[in-house]
């Protein structure tokens, strides 16, 4: 670790983190214990606001911006759009367990998690020394710019795939949600129009009989 | 200028914790996918940590492309979880086993 930030933090560094912190695991641990999915969601958007704190704090300007704007916004609104959509947002039965001791065994699963992730971080190096290509995150011009700079040069090929992406994913979604067209008018559909209530009376008839 | 990097991991890691607990956790498919939102921010929130700590952009960037996918990702998951409730209403992860063998 040879290039921490060696600046001492000052008391409103610390209030801050401590805020958003809470903040952020208040959020999380409401979306996940919440019954209501309308709570789990406005929880959510708690979380997705402390995060983007934590990241003006870090410098990431442009990020939490977009996290913001993006993620508290556009998305967590289209979670709400579906909730009201399909008329989930009635509480679940949050004590009801179909799968016998599956919650302890989770519950148990991601505290050994964490401290596998907390214990391999202590222990572990995380960089090499090596610089990388991307350029750095301090020195002379603003977040914004040297973000710009690194998108639009060093991966712009990439940036340009997103945008393949996106259309993909719209196709996607208007072609999931999109009703099935009806049955085209052919002589194959009308015979099978005609036939399907003969044999729906003929059940019917069976029944009565 | 702003606190040890140290933090801000152990920060991400227990959000991610929480995020993949909730997955396991709960039943409702809307609220499972919000737990992947959880997992995916405390990723986000690690790459940006380190990028603070390297002094590398490189983290600020991926982040960039990790919202473009989550974005994505979100749309499509929904389409999705739409369509499966326009057949089933009131379904949970636990009723959709109609795609086993």
């Amino acid at each position: 670790m040879t290039t921490v930030l060696l600046a001492v933090a000052t008391k409103v560094d610390v209030g801050v983190f401590a805020a958003a912190a809470v903040i952020v695991l208040s959020g999380a641990i409401g979306v996940v214990l919440s019954a209501n999915p309308v709570h789990a969601a406005l929880s959510l958007v708690l979380t997705l606001f402390g995060v983007a704190v934590l990241f003006v704090a870090q410098g990431a300007d442009f990020l939490a911006a977009v996290q913001v704007i993006v993620y508290a916004g556009a998305i967590v609104v289209l979670f709400l759009f579906v909730i009201m959509l399909i008329g989930v947002d009635r509480a679940e039965d949050v004590r009801h367990e179909p799968l016998r001791g599956q919650r302890p065994m989770a519950v148990i699963l991601g505290l050994v998690a964490l401290a596998e992730i907390l214990l391999l971080s202590r222990g572990s190096d995380w960089a090499t020394g090596a610089r990388s290509v991307a350029g750095t995150s301090s020195g002379p011009g603003t977040n914004v710019e040297k973000l710009a700079e690194s998108i639009f040069t060093r991966y712009l090929f990439a940036f340009e795939i997103t945008s393949v992406l996106l259309v993909i994913a719209v196709v996607g979604a208007v072609t999931l949600v999109r009703k099935p067209p009806p049955v085209p008018r052919h002589e194959e559909a009308d015979d099978d129009d005609t036939a399907a209530p003969a044999a729906l009376a003929s059940v019917a008839d069976r029944d009565a009989g | 200028m702003s606190l040890g990097g140290e933090w801000y991991l152990t920060l991400a890691a227990a959000l991610f914790t929480i995020g993949a607990v909730g997955l396991l956790v709960r039943r409702n498919v809307l609220v499972m996918f919000m737990c992947v939102e959880l997992m995916l921010n405390a990723v986000n929130l690690t790459f940006v940590t380190f990028a603070r700590m390297l002094d590398d952009i490189g983290g600020q960037s991926l982040v960039f492309f990790v919202l473009v996918v989550a974005a994505a990702e979100v749309v499509v998951g929904l389409g999705i979880i739409v369509a499966i409730f326009r057949r089933r209403a009131g379904a949970t992860a636990d009723d959709l086993h109609m795609l086993k063998g």
